[in-house]
């Protein structure tokens, strides 16, 4: 992470906006909300780092950030959520990682066979009934979109 | 007692040994858990990352189909951190904003869904156990004390933080999960470390920084001598325990700790047989912990674990870097 919370604060308060898009702190962001809890101010911490994720994405910043690939994570998962109203953990892994860190695919090798060999994982997404109506609500919600 | 149940797309896979344990638990203590119909994924962390309405929109199809779900509380219960995190917040905002509940509503109403804050009430699983049960009742019913067995309690980071709705526990030093494992017979040992992230999807981004929080997990269950870490979240079982021997092979260490659910030990303390409550699908072999209990499992039809006998656990190296994380600073180890 290349600013601690606090700085990224500074950083946008000053204006420097394209350096806090292009910057990787956002996306090292896991949602833990230890920094929201503590903040005394309250500040919804959490939800700024995803706006700045969104904001990067939108700008294209994210490219030009040390972890270019992240976003493209979150996209395919998103990809099987819209397409199937359910996460998919065997085709994410195996998309994302064959196009990002196709070398780690040997490592987590015996990780995913340990998965499947225990029964944790599917080859095979799986797809809620009213996957018509769930498309429906959420072309309506980004045509809602307005603000990132 | 019969709950909406929403059990996240982790408990049909990676996590299914959850969703067995508290099923078992459940039918024992005479709960009711009614699977929320046809419910669908609440974006983890990754949907709002790129959209936000849709991520709102996402998790109020899942609100709104338990609204209407009949003969049930009026409750949905979430066994995921991550489904926990998104139920709540999604309803204490579109509370909070008139004009997010508007076009959130206008979405779902391409659906013939609609939905206003507080029809229903998000609760995780934890939380029925803790208060909705209670300690005292769950101990009256324990037929195999865990007595021996020592337990690192683990809370994540989610189902503690923020509390959008109910703060169930202390978000930093929370001490429910304690007093359930206390409730049911074992040793729970201190565990500074048991409200820490175990750095979620980051084993997908960048393993130098996942490997470095699950190890400092690690590192910490096992200065206390803990037996087991036991967890309430999908996501922090998976990676403290399929990647546990990454870690050790990344990290230069040699942990052989078990993580598992915390409603797998409350089964086995009421007697429930192992293969009901899932387990055996653990990557680090929790046999020889629970053997320290007379719980003697046979031979899992799964090779179990990295096959390594079960050696005496060496003082872990420390390894060479210490990244710069904002994180507070551990301890001179």
């Amino acid at each position: 992470m290349e600013h601690t919370p606090r700085a990224i604060f500074a950083m946008i308060a000053a204006g420097m906006k394209d350096d806090v898009l292009r910057s990787n702190t956002h996306w090292y962001c896991v949602s833990c909300y230890y920094c929201m809890v503590r903040c005394p101010q309250e500040v919804h911490i959490t939800d700024l780092m995803y706006t700045l994720k969104r904001m990067s994405i939108e700008k294209g910043l994210y490219r030009e950030s040390s972890t270019p690939a992240t976003p493209e994570f979150s996209a395919t998962f998103i990809d099987y959520v819209e397409n199937y109203g359910r996460s998919f953990e065997f085709g994410l892994a195996t998309r994302y990682h064959l196009k990002h860190h196709p070398l780690d695919m040997i490592k987590m090798a015996p990780i995913g066979l340990g998965m499947l060999r225990r029964r944790r994982m599917d080859l095979a997404p799986r797809k809620i009934k009213n996957i018509d109506q769930l498309k429906r609500i959420l072309n309506k919600a980004r045509q809602l979109g307005g603000a990132v | 007692m019969k709950y909406n149940y929403y059990p996240g797309c982790s408990l049909e896979h990676n996590a299914i040994a959850y969703h067995e344990s508290a099923m078992a638990v459940a039918a024992k203590l005479g709960i009711q858990f009614t699977e929320i119909d046809d419910w669908n994924c609440c974006g983890a962390i990754e949907y709002i990352a790129v959209h936000l309405l849709p991520s709102y929109a996402l998790v109020a199809r899942n609100l709104a189909m338990a609204a209407r779900q009949k003969e049930t509380n009026g409750q949905v219960v979430a066994p995921c951190s991550a489904c926990y995190l998104n139920l709540s917040k999604v309803d204490r905002y579109m509370g909070d904003s008139p004009e997010l509940a508007r076009k959130v509503n206008i979405a779902l109403a391409e659906g013939g869904l609609s939905y206003a804050a507080g029809d229903v009430r998000v609760r995780h699983l934890l939380d029925i156990f803790t208060r909705d049960i209670g300690y005292e009742a769950i101990a009256e019913k324990v037929s195999k004390p865990l007595q021996g067995l020592r337990i690192a309690p683990y809370y994540g980071c989610v189902v503690v933080r923020p509390g959008f709705k109910e703060q169930i526990d202390d978000p930093e030093y929370p001490v429910s999960l304690d007093k359930l494992m206390q409730a049911l017979g074992a040793t729970v040992v201190d565990f500074p470390l048991k409200a820490h992230c175990c750095g979620g999807h980051m084993t997908q981004i960048s393993q130098d920084v996942a490997f470095e929080l699950i190890r400092r997990l690690l590192k910490n269950a096992s200065d206390y001598e803990a037996d087991i870490i036991v967890t309430l979240c999908p996501m922090c079982q998976l990676n403290l325990d399929a990647y546990q021997e990454s870690v050790n092979r990344h990290c230069k260490t040699d942990y052989h700790i078990p993580i598992l659910y915390f409603t797998q030990l409350i089964g086995l303390a009421l007697g429930i047989a192992p293969e009901a409550l899932g387990i055996g699908r653990e990557f680090v072999d929790a046999r020889p912990a629970l053997a320290k209990i007379g719980r003697h499992l046979p031979p899992v039809s799964v090779p179990a674990g990295n096959g390594r006998s079960e050696s005496q656990a060496r003082k872990p190296a420390r390894p060479g870097r210490t990244p710069a994380l904002p994180m507070p600073r551990m301890p001179k180890e």
